[in-house]
């Protein structure tokens, strides 16, 4: 895997919110960002934006939490609840949201969206 | 078994049941199951019911009045006796017996035979033979339409008079002053509920009841009902006094539905009631009769369980089985008007040699009394009133036989030392009876448990205990959670599995540990990360507790995404705007500003119900700048999307309207102004009236207000929403430093003491002790916290601070509207069309069409 291998810079570090989350537009899709902090962790994901069942651009409004050992997404709207790291609902199997890789790389925050 | 169903033989038993009361449907639920359980004992089965609907809950009647509908009491439905073959006519009363012929005739003159008839034909109320009773606002309380006759009466009547004051007639009383009547009890004897409480029970009763405003006369006896001079009408007692009143309500006892039996010849005991055996069998073999038409060793059971016992052990008898009738426990616990009264065994102390302990407590109206054997060794009997916490213990001692302490008394004497401790569910044995309207025992309970049943929902849907009078429902609550305990298996009242705590103990935690953030929470007491339960709950508490900026770094991660946004989302991912409008009163110059923003930003504007204006249709980045502009024009905050004080609605008042009496548009900007930002376990609702027309509807508030002459009157714990509840009358005359201090304790209570999410309603209707303990604590103080609850409102107050000003006003919370870290772009699925003059979001439909539109236009301009 490589930087430029469809890699895109979205944002700075700073531009996320601990334990909350954020939107990018790259290539006309939206994504939402979120990021984990606590004492002795960081973690950010990144998933489609889109509401499956509230159809809306809202998923990055969302409260962050966890489920078992799984971190999750809780949808603003309806209040489903998305697993960040399978994309998969929990509350309904057969749902999914996109999940996009993303790291930071001197604070610079990096999402791959496949072509 | 001679009278028993041949089982086996493929002729198809025919049960023909007269009457669908609760004992009927019973009865009728049992051979269903009887069906369902064995192919071969296939019951035919007709249900005759005199009244035009199927079973209801009776003993629930009275929560009619409360707003509970005809469907919500049903017992049973048109389809569920379908399904399951039941035959059914409704208005069919049964006029005919042919004992021979083995046929019941109705009054419509349809003809039924039947194998095994089924009497259940309950009892109707007695009116005493009174000249006048029969006048059209002389009413009885028995069935639906009685209660549709009572209501209609009482709108159109000011005082409303109950006869009798049994149990009914109290809780008929308690149905009038709810509906706003002045109301009296006109009883014969010397006490009220004399069959259930002795004399001594029923004088602390007495002034319980009249304490509520509800007026008690005993040994009156009403000679005449004539017409009246103020009122409809004039009762005249012997004793020569009158009392004039707009309707009457009879509940002087009631007589079984004995006519048929009586005119076809069927035994009939000396005062009345269908002499039956254990079986339920009358004097005919074919011929059961159960409930309360039924007359077992010369004794009517007026109560549910007992009718229960009896429809088991008609349908048992039926199809073969053992079970019999043997009598039934009449004890009775319930809460009349808030005050509470329980009734156990032998409360009269009859049984010879019998002996009592008495504890009375007059200041805080409460009386106590058991009744024990000759060697103080069992429990007979007790009463108690005004408190019935020991009931449950009191009655284990009873039906069990459990040998008593060395000190009797210390079973109702109040906590202290040497106390015999409180029976637990440990102590009982596994045949003692937990539930006696489904007759499951403690054994029962444990069985369920053991094939899996692990909360008391399960066991409740598998045992049906507690869904009948629901009297058994905290003796249940305690043996299945001490059964889950011995198991080793958690008990949970945790709020979600990041914390095992209550809202209550997590308020504690917070407020003890000094703890200013969800972090140091997590850390010390919890696991996980959290969620969208303990997230918000946890912002709240925070919010109450120190009042600190909602968008704090801290704190941001908590919001809910309306809390975060300052806004509600709609269902298209846009916000509404509500700028605080105090009282609902506001100047042509601010209405003028809320013009323009909504024509300049295109936004769809509507008044609320909450007498303020919502702008609907923003989109999240478009935020911050219409709040700067709302707060330079003077506004703030609306905190429509929080859990904290919403509106102060109010009514012209005195100001301009002739019947006002105080200012109550004043007051209302007042509270609102004084509580607004309070960060509560629900949303909190306020209203303040000008006089008792009510044209605010305080009284469906979580405060209330109505002015009087010489002050306020406060209202408490109302609700419109999804379960209206009509707040209660908690203080009168007011000036208003007292009002703002009553005010400040009830919500400072309600915030440290209420589950999540539940409203003050809910909270009340929870609360241990009712309305009579929340005015102890906030009027008599009793637990000492007044100060401390005023000085932490006080502290809400001063440091209130509008959260969109320092949103606006702050960089970093800006930044939280941009739509995209890395565009100025809008979302593009926000899409309008216009309806009425304004926008409203566009359906799929819609956006789909619209999108090819646009698509044939761009073709058609590139072309
Ligand atoms: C805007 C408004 C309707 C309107 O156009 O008139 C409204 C709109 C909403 N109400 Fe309401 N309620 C509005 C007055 C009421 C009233 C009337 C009143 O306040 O006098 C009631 C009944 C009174 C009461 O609450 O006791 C009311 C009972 C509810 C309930 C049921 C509460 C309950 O205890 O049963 C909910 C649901 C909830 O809170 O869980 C609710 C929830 C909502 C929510 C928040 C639903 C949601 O999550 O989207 C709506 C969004 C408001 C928004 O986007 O701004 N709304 N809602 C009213 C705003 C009043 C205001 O100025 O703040
Ligand atoms: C307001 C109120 C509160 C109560 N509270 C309690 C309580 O807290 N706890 C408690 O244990 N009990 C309470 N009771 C008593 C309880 O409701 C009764 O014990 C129970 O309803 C008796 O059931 P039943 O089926 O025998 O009689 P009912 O419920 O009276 O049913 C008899 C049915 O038979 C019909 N019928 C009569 N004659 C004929 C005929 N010839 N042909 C066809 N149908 C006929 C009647 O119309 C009626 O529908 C209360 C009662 C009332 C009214
Ligand atoms: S409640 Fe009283 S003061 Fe207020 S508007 Fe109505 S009549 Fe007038
Ligand atoms: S005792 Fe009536 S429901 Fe259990």
């Amino acid at each position: 895997m490589t930087t430029q291998n469809n890699w895109v810079s979205v944002c700075s570090g700073t531009d996320l919110v601990d334990n909350s989350g954020v939107c990018a537009l790259i290539d006309g899709k939206e994504v939402a960002i979120f990021k984990f902090k606590s004492a002795n962790d960081e973690q950010v994901f990144a998933v489609s934006n889109w509401d499956p069942f509230g159809k809306a651009n809202v998923l990055y409004r969302g409260l962050l939490g966890s489920v078992d050992d799984a971190k999750v997404v809780i949808a603003p709207l309806y209040k489903q609840r998305y697993c960040l790291a399978t994309g998969t609902c929990l509350d309904d199997e057969s749902v999914s949201l996109t999940v996009y890789p993303v790291r930071i790389e001197q604070d610079n925050v990096l999402v791959q969206v496949a072509q | 078994m001679s009278s028993s169903v041949n089982v086996g033989s493929a002729q198809k038993t025919r049960i023909v049941v007269v009457g669908n009361g609760m004992v009927g449907h019973h009865f009728v639920d049992q051979l269903i199951q009887e069906n369902a359980a064995d192919n071969d004992t296939q019951l035919d089965i007709v249900v005759l019911s005199a009244e035009p609907r199927l079973a209801y809950d009776r003993v629930h009647l009275s929560e009619y009045f409360s707003g509970k509908t005809a469907e919500e009491l049903a017992m049973t439905t048109p389809e569920y006796y379908q399904q399951n073959q039941v035959n059914f006519a409704l208005s069919a009363k049964v006029v005919n017996i042919n004992k021979l012929a083995k046929t019941v005739t109705t009054e419509s003159g349809d003809v039924y035979e039947y194998d095994k008839l089924v009497l259940s034909t309950g009892s109707y109320p007695f009116v005493p033979p009174i000249p006048g009773n029969d006048q059209p606002h002389c009413l009885v309380y028995r069935t639906i339409e009685d209660l549709e006759n009572i209501t209609a009466s009482a709108a159109v009547s000011k005082v409303g008079v109950v006869v009798g004051g049994g149990l009914l007639g109290l809780e008929a009383a308690n149905a009038l002053k709810e509906a706003g009547l002045q109301t009296h009890v006109v009883e014969f004897a010397p006490q009220l509920m004399a069959v259930q409480v002795d004399g001594g029970g029923g004088r602390v009763l007495r002034n319980k009841i009249e304490a509520l405003g509800v007026q008690v006369h005993t040994q009156k006896a009403t000679q005449s009902i004539e017409a009246g001079d103020t009122c409809r009408y004039k009762m005249c007692f012997a004793d020569g006094e009158v009392l004039e009143t707009d309707m009457i309500l009879f509940s002087a006892g009631i007589r079984p539905s004995d006519a048929l039996a009586r005119e076809f010849d069927l035994k009939i005991g000396e005062r009345g009631g269908i002499v039956i055996d254990d079986h339920c069998l009358t004097s005919d073999p074919d011929i059961y009769a159960i409930g309360e038409c039924a007359l077992w060793n010369n004794f009517i059971f007026g109560l549910v369980a007992p009718g229960y016992t009896m429809a088991r052990a008609a349908a048992s008898h039926i199809v073969g089985g053992e079970l019999k009738f043997e009598g039934a426990d009449m004890s009775t616990k319930l809460k009349l008007m808030g005050v509470e009264v329980g009734s156990i065994g032998d409360a009269h102390a009859r049984t010879e040699g019998s002996l009592c302990y008495t504890y009375e407590n007059q200041p805080l109206e409460v009386y106590k009394k058991i009744v024990v054997d000759a060697e103080q060794k069992k429990l007979l009997g007790a009463v108690l009133i005004g408190d019935t916490s020991d009931y449950d213990t009191l009655l284990q001692y009873a039906l069990n036989d459990i040998e008593l302490p060395e000190n009797p008394e210390s079973l109702i004497l109040p906590a202290g030392e040497g106390n015999a401790p409180a029976l637990g569910a440990d102590a009982l044995p596994d045949t003692a009876t937990i539930c006696s309207c489904h007759n499951v025992s403690k054994g029962d309970i444990i069985a369920a448990v053991d094939q899996g049943a692990c909360d008391v929902g399960s066991v409740k849907g598998c045992t049906k205990a507690a869904t009948g009078c629901g009297g058994c429902a905290a003796l249940l609550k305690s043996v299945v959670d001490t059964e889950l305990e011995k198991r080793g298996v958690e008990v949970k009242k945790d709020i979600c599995e990041h914390f095992a705590y209550s809202r209550q103990e997590m308020f504690h935690l917070i407020q003890v540990g000094k703890i200013k953030t969800f972090d140091e929470l997590l850390e010390k007491h919890g696991k996980g990360l959290g969620c969208e339960i303990c997230k918000p709950a946890a912002g709240s508490i925070l919010a109450s507790v120190w009042n600190d900026f909602v968008l704090k770094p801290d704190h941001v991660s908590l919001q809910d995404t309306n809390d975060t946004y300052l806004g509600n989302m709609q269902k298209d991912g846009t916000y509404s705007i509500v700028p605080r409008i105090a009282g609902g009163e506001i100047t042509p110059e601010k209405l003028i500003i809320l013009g323009e923003i909504g024509r300049d930003y295109k936004l769809y504007t509507k008044i609320t119900g909450g007498q303020r204006i919502d702008l609907f249709g923003a989109k999240v980045e478009q935020l911050p700048e219409i709040w700067e502009k709302l707060i330079a024009a003077g506004f703030e905050t609306g905190h429509a999307y929080a859990k904290s004080l919403r509106t102060v609605k109010s009514c012209v008042g005195s100001t301009w309207c002739r019947f006002g009496v105080q200012d109550s548009v004043g007051q209302a900007i007042d509270l609102e102004n004084r509580y607004k930002g309070l960060r509560a376990p629900h949303k909190i609702k306020f209203a303040v009236s000008g006089c008792t027309r009510e044209c605010a509807e305080a009284q469906s508030k979580d405060i209330g207000v109505i002015a009087t002459e010489n002050g306020w009157n406060l209202y408490v714990c109302g609700n419109g929403g999804m379960k209206p509840r009509h707040a209660d009358l908690f203080a009168t005359d007011l000036d208003t430093e007292t009002l703002v201090k009553y005010i400040d304790r009830v919500l400072m209570f309600y915030v440290r003491t209420a589950d999540r999410l539940q409203r003050t309603s809910v909270w009340m209707e929870n609360l241990e002790g009712g309305l009579e303990y929340l005015k102890q604590v906030v009027i008599e103080d009793s637990l000492g916290l007044g100060e401390e609850l005023e000085a932490q409102m006080q502290n809400v107050v001063d440091t209130y601070q509008c959260e969109w000003k320092v949103a606006v006003e702050n960089e970093q919370s800006r930044k939280r509207f941009r739509r995209f870290v890395n565009s100025d772009k809008s979302d593009l699925n926000i899409v309008f069309v216009e309806e009425r003059d304004q926008i409203r979001p566009a359906t799929e439909q819609e956006k789909q069409q619209l999108q090819a539109e646009t698509a044939d236009q761009l073709a058609t301009e590139v072309v």
